[in-house]
């Protein structure tokens, strides 16, 4: 710089000292495979660079190659801590394309099994944030409880985590019986587990002084960030695609959607806590709603036939063999179909050219949005906040890389 | 809803469809920023997010690529996609001034598809690894892909070495002769005289 363009005596030297600090990719707070680049003032975050993509499969690739059925399973590898709501969006793409509409039963089954997996989803979150911030026995019970709700799903689907049970048309089988009973059960009983986590964090000072205030965001930036869902809903936008744009039975029941106020990290953990209880009010109606009858659309082009008819009916056995292998063919057309899905809104944009085989299958993963925003709401905090900004985030590697 | 023909008044639109309760506009290239900043701004529209950006690869046609935006409007719980095309050399203006989030769904096209966007500040490769070369998601990328990675005992490192397949990728036709073939084997003939 030319020196004697200063006018004033006071010139000064001034002396900064960022240094860059790799955040990740193997550490246990950055929740999977996050490699965070920070540039810091002291313990001050100047600037945040996510690198993602070390998860990445190539899973949209691979759905190109694999027929619908067959690509059912992948979308239990993106989110695995909430693996039906996935498929969800998925089926409905499929059917959407398709038109077809699955019976009410099996509407029933995936509101009753989304909304198992939105409590599945915020009973991680919720727990694990709160380790990362210093908690450690709510992580220790939250597992515990995860674990019922894993049998349950290995109950109706065979598989503890990767279900495949929602299929295009419906869901895979029945449930079997007692199932609904034991989850009537342990419906009743889980309010007071969330009464215990709540004694936990929710007036806990640490906690408190660990997320009140902390990545603060309004509600004009989280909507021009792309936000959905509990983070949207945190900074005080009451939107909620279960009730905007109801999917299967959701039309039918009640349910409130909690709306914060600060948009902060604190409001964050509230909405999820606020949306297990709703969640246990929705599980409760869609027992009490289910009625006896067909769980998929009674097609054999598009869902198999039962076991017992391809022992003895040729007609059976030929459809099944034809859809396990061909698969079926989706009419020509585009759809952008979404679900409410725990973290947000999980979209599937899929393209059919009238073959056996999705032209394109392109994954709006919510937390995709929220990681992208992290240098807008972690920059000027300190380093222990960045940790729990990304908690409150709810950000799973499995959907973000894909 | 908005009617599909206060779509089409828009500057910059050149089609607009609807398909299975979904409108979809083709867009201009060229007029995109101006188009996104009117859905966002003006009430009629009053799309204030964009919830998806994604390309799609058709290369059969002379402009390949489609880079599609699917918006959402809170306010009036309605959604649009908006759908431009290029060829991969040609840029696409971004819409990351109109929304922050665009950034990393525009890098991501980058990456997949190789779609060149101009204005966008960090053109960097996302899903990818570092150092990747090629764009996975285009048609003619093979679903293997031309490296694989492994831990190399000697060297005490990974290494790149070019895919080596100990079985041949299955693919199989589904073209069935009832349905699919128009023209059957040595009956090629027939199909040429009645053409």
């Amino acid at each position: 710089m030319d020196t004697n363009t200063e006018t004033g005596p006071q010139k000064r030297t001034v002396e900064i000292d960022s240094h860059t600090l790799n955040f990740g990719p193997q550490h246990p707070a950055a929740h999977g495979v996050l490699r965070l680049i920070l540039e810091m003032d002291g313990e001050v975050v100047e600037r945040a660079d996510p690198h993602i993509g070390l998860l990445h499969r190539g899973t949209e690739k691979l759905i190109e190659y694999k027929t619908y059925v067959q690509a059912v399973p992948y979308f239990d590898r993106l989110d695995y801590v909430a693996p039906m709501a996935q498929e969800h969006a998925f089926a409905l793409a499929t059917e959407k394309l398709l038109g077809i509409e699955v019976p009410e039963r099996g509407q029933w089954i995936r509101v009753l099994f989304a909304e198992i997996s939105r409590i599945l989803n915020h009973l991680l979150n919720v727990t694990t944030y709160a380790l990362d911030v210093g908690a450690i026995t709510p992580a220790l019970w939250g597992f515990e409880e995860r674990e019922i709700l894993m049998e349950f799903h290995e109950r109706a689907s065979g598989a503890r985590l990767h279900a495949n049970y929602f299929r295009p048309g419906g869901v895979a089988r029945d449930l079997p019986a007692g199932l609904m009973e034991d989850i009537a059960v342990w419906a009743r009983g889980f309010p007071k587990f969330i009464d215990d986590l709540e004694g936990l964090l929710t007036e806990n000072r640490i906690f408190k002084q660990r997320t009140v205030d902390i990545g603060h965001f309004t509600a004009e930036q989280a909507i021009a960030w792309g936000f959905s869902g509990p983070c949207l809903r945190a900074s005080g936008v009451p939107w909620d695609l279960r009730r905007s744009r109801p999917y299967d039975t959701y039309a039918q029941v009640n349910f409130e959607i909690p709306v914060g106020r600060n948009g902060d990290c604190y409001d964050r953990y509230l909405m999820r806590i606020l949306e297990m209880r709703q969640s246990l009010r929705i599980i409760e109606q869609a027992l009490a709603a289910m009625k006896p009858g067909p769980v998929k659309v009674q097609d054999n082009k598009i869902t198999p036939p039962k076991r017992g008819e391809m022992k003895r009916s040729m007609e059976a056995l030929i459809h099944h063999f034809k859809l396990f292998t061909e698969g079926y063919h989706v009419p020509p057309g585009a759809t952008y179909t979404v679900v409410e899905a725990p973290k947000g809104e999980f979209g599937v944009y899929l393209v059919s050219d009238g073959t056996n085989k999705p032209y394109r299958c392109k994954i709006r993963a919510p937390g995709f949005a929220h990681l992208q925003a992290i240098e807008a709401m972690g920059k000027g905090h300190m380093l222990a906040d960045a940790v729990a900004i990304i908690g409150s985030l709810d950000v799973v590697f499995g959907e973000i890389d894909r | 809803m908005a009617e599909l023909d206060t779509y089409a008044a828009l500057p910059g639109v050149l089609g607009v469809t609807e398909e299975k309760d979904e409108i979809v506009l083709q867009a201009a290239r060229d007029s995109l920023p101006d188009l996104m900043r009117t859905l966002r701004d003006d009430p009629r529209f009053a799309f204030e997010q964009v919830m998806d950006i994604c390309g799609a690869d058709y290369p059969e046609r002379p402009e390949r690529f489609d880079v599609v935006y699917n918006l959402l409007s809170l306010t009036r719980n309605d959604r649009l996609r908006v759908i431009a095309t290029t060829d991969g050399v040609a840029p696409v203006p971004s819409v990351s001034a109109v929304w922050p989030a665009a950034t990393w769904w525009e890098r991501e096209t980058w990456d997949l598809y190789g779609v060149v966007f101009s204005g966008l500040a960090d053109h960097r490769r996302i899903l990818t690894d570092y150092g990747f070369e090629g764009h996975p998601l285009r048609k003619d990328f093979p679903l293997t892909g031309y490296v694989e990675v492994r831990y190399d005992e000697e060297q005490r490192r990974v290494v790149y070495e070019p895919v080596r397949l100990t079985q041949d990728f299955r693919s199989f036709d589904f073209l069935s002769p009832w349905e699919g073939m128009t023209t059957l084997p040595g009956d090629e003939k027939v199909a040429r005289n009645n053409g």
